[in-house]
């Protein structure tokens, strides 16, 4: 899916978690915005995320697209951060039937995808439970 | 504005239509709908279709499709908002009619999905999520719809049995459909025991990959009323976005941009809930229909899952939905199911929908929305 | 004086058992967990690699540390798995933690030494005066040949060190390198598999080079065994520490809180790192730890730390390493690991 480019753009978010909070109205926006969807104001300073959450609704993807095959079957879940943010991403380390709403998870590291055999490696962030 | 009202109609049988392209399927259901409204000429088209370029490589149909209807100059757009594309094209051809602009607009919709693997056609669908943020993490259609089930199920105490339901009874519905994909019954053990595709959604919580078209002619209502023919006026029309990443949303199993498109329908047609007498919505999961018909007022928030328990949105209860047999067993040809929603309500409210056909309708609505709910059009019918 | 400021690891949660893998190729389970002394090993998830594991390594080190990753002037990655064979494995390490982009980076190969080289040329350029702080990785997701000797000891594991001027945990007294052109293990380019000397990898060149640079930095410092708190050895398999050791007057209880290779495997780059890291997390102020790596090829560099105080303070803010060892585990069959190491043909 990505060519270099787009998947160097969004380095920021994808490895550091990157973020911005709105000066007026104070809501953190990942990833970050040109205007506050909330206030429409266009005034940020620049914020990182919490790095623990909890589940708030998960699946299992049986079917995955094809970059993803090799991992299928894996967890998603939508996590929302300590610090109120809500963020798609996959659950890893976890045996399904351990997978719960409310379990808590942390932030690690991990490919993604790969871009094909010869293509750019593509990192960016999973969640793990938080032991 | 003026009136519009629905003059023709065309739609051919839906499935895995190996032998026929793109261009095939929409040309032989834009000619059944001219011929249906008696003529051979439109001023201009709106096509809906989410996404020729990944499934058949092929963009730039507007004019491809206006030339092989044999059409040209005529304008011709494709109008693309993922999965209510179909949808929106009605309105924008509503729009054009309504504002005196144009007087007769042919409105269609197609999607040809079989020309791709499984895999490809997963990404291709997938690509209506936020890409960077959604799918760059495996996520896919199903898997989003089964994280709004799961989160639908923890809030409120929707059953897997009542998601199964939504698919038995509209296969029930879509086994008197004979140009549906699947035109058979299914039971609730047959969907909890198919195959697992995103937990808590198996295969027979989905709608299938479809090829298939649908079109239809709109005109002045004055012009309709000089025809031999119920007369089916749009009177209400409503389009409203959402965050297209579900994960951005305040409330999961809320669908807002159904609920302000439902809003701005009543609003414009004067009605509410009850005066509507059937539905047509967007079932491309179980869960789906069961969030749609909360949005849309229709029962109580979190009640949609003990709707279709009680019976109340089969044909012989108090709120019909997807009398067709809705996405899941007529097909999603994803471009085309707006329109082909359309094409229902005017049969039913016309009195021309055979086996399954309702007693005495006389205001339908349409809802067709795009991506895990990031956008929906819904329509509301009368007929005079 | 320089040293370490701080210091993380990481090893993946998936293992193999010595049988598993002994079934497969119908060969005999007892003698090869007595000949390597070995039990089983640690195996990454497909979506691990050097850099990933760098990576949380890495951000353990700077919890220790407890600095601005800004001022990391150097990020070396030392490995024999890089994933890309060209493009650092470095940079995205560097861009993760926020150190870009005023860094020297560098990805640094010698077999199983690489961890270590890292570490000798961070230090160094902390002493010069270069860099206010130097991170250096020894990482690996190695692989062996199915059905080779090998496979039951390539390990996946990362320990990384942040050297710095002020606030050490460890003092480095004293570097030492030896090596020699010893062909004993080898990796051609476009090549899957490393291929290997057999017996000769032992005494002309493990057992060789070990003693060389262990009995160099005791030389040049005036040191003896007996003054040695903890001592790590490279790990290609439970014996050859021990037997080094014994060789060369140290005694097994100065080997066994650095001696993982029983339950992790050989991590290479990562496996004399990851032995210190294993030290530190139970050291005491005052405490002297000999690191002597060896990669094939083949050399060895030696390290003298004396611990100070300060690592009181920072032990707790990361994973301990025998945490990681043995918590959380997920014991594969043989054929979801070859799955995850990829060793099983598809189609395209």
């Amino acid at each position: 899916m990505p060519t270099p480019s787009r998947y160097w753009r969004e380095i920021p978010q994808r490895y550091r978690l990157e973020a911005q909070k709105c000066k007026n109205c104070g809501v953190v926006l990942f990833p970050p915005r040109l205007i506050c969807p909330e206030c429409k104001s266009r005034d940020f300073e620049d914020t990182k995320l919490a790095e623990k959450g909890k589940v708030l609704t998960y699946t299992i993807i049986r079917v995955p697209p094809h970059q993803f095959v090799d991992q299928a079957p894996f967890a998603v879940g939508i996590m929302e951060l300590d610090d109120g943010v809500k963020l798609t991403g996959q659950i890893v380390d976890c045996d399904f039937e351990d997978l719960k709403i409310g379990l808590r998870v942390k932030i690690e590291f991990r490919k993604i995808f790969e871009e094909g055999g010869s293509g750019i490696l593509c990192y960016g962030y999973k969640f793990v439970p938080d032991m | 504005m003026r009136d519009v009202a629905v003059i023709g109609v065309g739609i051919t049988k839906w499935g895995e239509l190996w032998e026929k392209s793109l261009r095939d399927i929409f040309v032989e259901t834009a000619l059944l709908a001219l011929d249906d409204a008696g003529i051979d000429r439109i001023e201009s088209m709106y096509v809906g279709c989410m996404s020729s370029g990944l499934f058949v490589g092929q963009e730039h149909i507007a004019s491809l499709l206006a030339d092989y209807l044999g059409q040209t100059p005529v304008p011709s757009a494709r109008v693309e908002t993922a999965c209510a594309s179909g949808g929106l094209a009605l309105r924008l051809g509503y729009m054009e009619v309504a504002s005196g602009m144009s007087d007769v607009v042919l409105v269609g919709g197609v999607e040809k999905m079989t020309d791709v693997n499984g895999y490809e056609a997963t990404y291709a669908l997938g690509s209506a999520a936020d890409q960077e943020y959604e799918g760059y993490h495996g996520i896919t259609f199903p898997g989003l719809y089964a994280l709004i089930a799961r989160a639908h199920m923890e809030k409120y105490g929707t059953t897997r049995e009542q998601m199964a339901l939504v698919a038995v009874k509209n296969h029930k519905n879509g086994a008197k459909n004979p140009l549906a994909q699947f035109p058979f019954e299914i039971t609730v053990d047959s969907v909890l025991n198919s195959v697992m595709v995103a937990d808590p959604l198996r295969i027979l919580d989905c709608s299938p990959i479809t090829d298939g078209a649908a079109s239809v002619i709109i005109c002045p209502v004055e012009m309709a009323r000089k025809m031999k023919k119920p007369v089916i006026k749009v009177i209400g029309s409503g389009h409203a976005t959402d965050m297209i990443a579900l994960n951005q949303r305040k409330d999961m199993t809320w669908l807002e941009a159904t609920y302000q498109a439902g809003r701005q329908a009543y609003d414009m047609a004067d009605k509410r809930p009850e005066d509507i007498d059937l539905l047509e919505v967007h079932d491309c999961f179980t869960i789906a229909e069961i969030c749609v018909i909360e949005a849309l007022g229709m029962v109580e928030k979190g009640q949609g899952g003990k709707a279709v328990e009680d019976e109340l949105t089969y044909i012989e209860g108090k709120i019909p939905v997807n009398p067709s047999g809705g996405l899941k067993a007529k097909g999603h040809p994803v471009g085309a199911t707006g329109v082909a929603q359309v094409i229902e309500i005017v049969k039913q409210l016309s009195g021309d929908a055979g086996e399954r056909q309702l007693k005495d309708p006389r205001i339908g609505m349409t809802q067709n929305m795009g991506g895990s709910g990031g956008s929906t059009v819904v329509h509301i019918f009368e007929r005079e | 004086m320089e040293g370490i400021v701080g210091y993380g690891a990481y090893i993946p949660r998936n293992r193999i058992k010595v049988e598993e893998i002994a079934k497969v190729w119908g060969a005999d389970a007892p003698s090869y967990k007595k000949g390597l002394m070995l039990e089983e090993k640690s195996v990454p998830s497909p979506d691990q690699d050097t850099i990933t594991m760098s990576v949380e390594a890495s951000k353990s080190a700077v919890k220790r540390a407890h600095i601005d990753p800004r001022e990391i002037g150097a990020v070396y990655v030392g490995s024999e798995s890089h994933p890309y064979a060209v493009k650092p494995s470095g940079t995205v390490l560097a861009e993760a933690l926020g150190a870009t982009p005023e860094a020297h980076t560098a990805d640094f190969e010698f077999a199983c030494k690489a961890g270590t080289e890292g570490m000798f040329v961070a230090l160094g350029l902390v002493k010069a005066g270069e860099i206010k702080y130097g991170l250096a990785v020894g990482a690996d997701t190695s692989q062996g040949a199915p059905g080779d000797a090998l496979e039951y000891s390539a390990a996946a594991g990362a320990a990384a060190f942040i050297f710095g001027r002020d606030n050490v945990v460890a003092k480095a007294l004293k570097t030492y390198s030896y090596m020699t052109d010893t062909p004993d293990f080898w990796r051609r380019e476009y090549q899957y598999y490393p291929q290997h000397g057999g017996r000769f990898t032992g005494d002309p060149a493990y057992f060789k080079h070990v003693m060389g640079a262990a009995r160099g930095i005791m030389d040049k410092t005036g040191m003896k065994p007996p003054d040695f708190d903890f001592v790590i050895f490279h790990q290609p398999n439970g014996k050859f520490p021990f037997r080094v050791g014994k060789r060369l007057g140290f005694e097994e209880k100065q080997i066994e809180q650095g001696w993982l290779v029983n339950k992790l495997g050989n991590t290479y780059s990562g496996s004399s790192p990851l032995g210190l890291t294993a030290c530190l997390d139970v050291s005491k102020a005052g405490d002297k730890i000999l690191l002597v790596s060896y990669g094939s090829g083949a050399g060895s560099d030696a390290f003298i730390f004396e611990v100070t105080k300060k690592i009181d303070e920072v032990r707790d803010l990361a994973p301990k390493t025998r945490e990681l060892l043995d918590e959380n585990k997920h014991y594969l069959e043989y054929g979801e690991y070859a799955k995850f190491r990829q060793k099983i043909k598809k189609a395209n």
